[in-house]
């Protein structure tokens, strides 16, 4: 019960966000999928007792893995998938607190959501770039593999 | 190429100069709409270089930053330097963008693709209605992941729609973003803090955590990373400092009316 409460609502996020960015329209529900698995493969880590950071990067390796399929299968550039699949996951909300903790003049608190907010946006950033360098690495040795054939 | 020496050739007689322009054109102008559309530096580049190839023109260079783009095929003596200065994300024209340049290296001639390129500019986008509703749906969205509570859905409606609606509404006017993001923040916040304490509202950080969703940086933050591990380190400080800014005028907003009421 709770993974599709989970699954509904990653999966709204992320294609309410695919409205928000003008995503093309037949991609708007792989656009939701994508967001909705990586952020339950977060979930799930995160229920498991994983830390933050490794979570976050699992995360994004999956919805990267998501993402290049999609955009294989439907012909349209990565950016659209990933760009709207790593909302659930992206430290927008720590973000927001940061910099309102900044204001308010908590200086201490704001030190410990700002590294928390760099942490997570590196992890991410990071899972996004290994799977993809993953793919071109499998994309040429299968491309050499199959020259070695012919 | 580090270690290589720089060539510089002869322009190719074969090709007209006036075609080395349209080249040129296409290119320059495909560029210019990734930027101003959100997609990241590197595969600007890429395309960009990859489209004058396709027409047979090599030793191009290309230097993008999110707010210019340099741009000279130097055998043919021709420079230009574009300045970017709004951008959003429409990821509706990064694809026509992308399925042009596809069709290019397929060999399409290039009075056609001059002509897509003028189709391109004026692609359709979502009504303004949906464009709301989708900050509503994106506030209830988080307000459930987030642990919300059922009782807090009205405000993380209100709230997110709301948020939406100014920040589209004024960004029609005004193009200092700071302020859209400010004030679209102060009426976040306004509206959760009402809910909270006259209404029956019970957990007001979330209701407002939620309903800031659609204006927050987040993407922005880990693509600025993302553009700094590949190497563009410009891009990502310039990225870093605009999330910065949107991260400041939403917290100012925030904090605004917190202080206040």
């Amino acid at each position: 019960m709770i993974i599709v409460f989970q699954l509904i609502f990653s999966f709204l996020a992320s294609a309410g966000f695919g409205i928000l960015f003008n995503a093309p329209r037949r991609a708007l529900v792989n656009c939701g999928l994508t967001g909705a698995a990586g952020w339950i493969l977060y979930y799930f880590l995160r229920e498991g007792g994983t830390d933050l950071i490794l979570a976050a990067y699992t995360g994004a390796i999956g919805l990267t893995v998501m993402a290049i399929f999609f955009s294989r299968w439907m012909k349209m550039p990565i950016i659209i998938f990933i760009t709207c699949g790593i909302i659930p996951l992206v430290p927008g909300g720590t973000a927001y607190d940061t910099m309102r903790h900044v204001v308010m003049k908590e200086y201490t608190l704001a030190q410990v959501y700002a590294f928390e907010v760099m942490l997570t946006a590196g992890a991410i950033a990071l899972g996004i770039i290994s799977a993809e360098m993953a793919y071109q690495v499998y994309q040429t040795i299968r491309g050499k593999v199959k020259r070695n054939e012919v | 190429m580090s270690g290589e020496l720089e060539a510089i050739d002869a322009p190719d007689r074969v090709l007209s100069d006036g075609f080395v322009r349209d080249v040129f054109y296409i290119a320059l102008n495909c560029g210019k709409i990734l930027l101003e559309n959100g997609a990241e530096t590197y595969r600007i580049e890429d395309t960009m270089a990859r489209i004058a190839d396709n027409y047979g023109i090599d030793n191009t260079q290309v230097f993008v930053t999110p707010t210019v783009i340099i741009f000279s095929m130097n055998d043919y003596a021709l420079t230009q330097t574009v300045r970017i200065d709004e951008r959003a994300n429409n990821l509706e024209k990064i694809d026509s963008i992308n399925n042009l340049s596809r069709r290019i290296a397929g060999g399409l001639p290039l009075r056609q693709a001059i002509d897509q390129l003028g189709t391109i500019h004026d692609t359709r986008i979502f009504p303004f209605w949906m464009v709301v509703l989708s900050g509503a749906i994106i506030g209830v969205s988080f307000l459930m992941l987030f642990e919300g509570v059922t009782v807090d859905i009205p405000a993380a409606v209100i709230a997110g729609a709301g948020g939406v609606f100014i920040m589209e509404g004024i960004q029609r006017y005004t193009k200092i973003k700071f302020f859209t993001e400010f004030f679209a923040a102060v009426f976040i916040a306004m509206a959760a803090i009402l809910y909270a304490e006259y209404g029956p509202g019970q957990m007001l950080d979330t209701i407002v955590i939620s309903s800031v969703m659609p204006l927050v940086p987040g993407v922005l933050i880990t693509n600025a990373i993302r553009e700094m591990i590949r190497g563009h380190l410009l891009a990502g400080v310039i990225k870093g400092a605009e999330a910065a800014l949107t991260a400041i005028a939403i917290g100012a907003g925030v904090a605004l009316v917190y202080m206040l009421l």
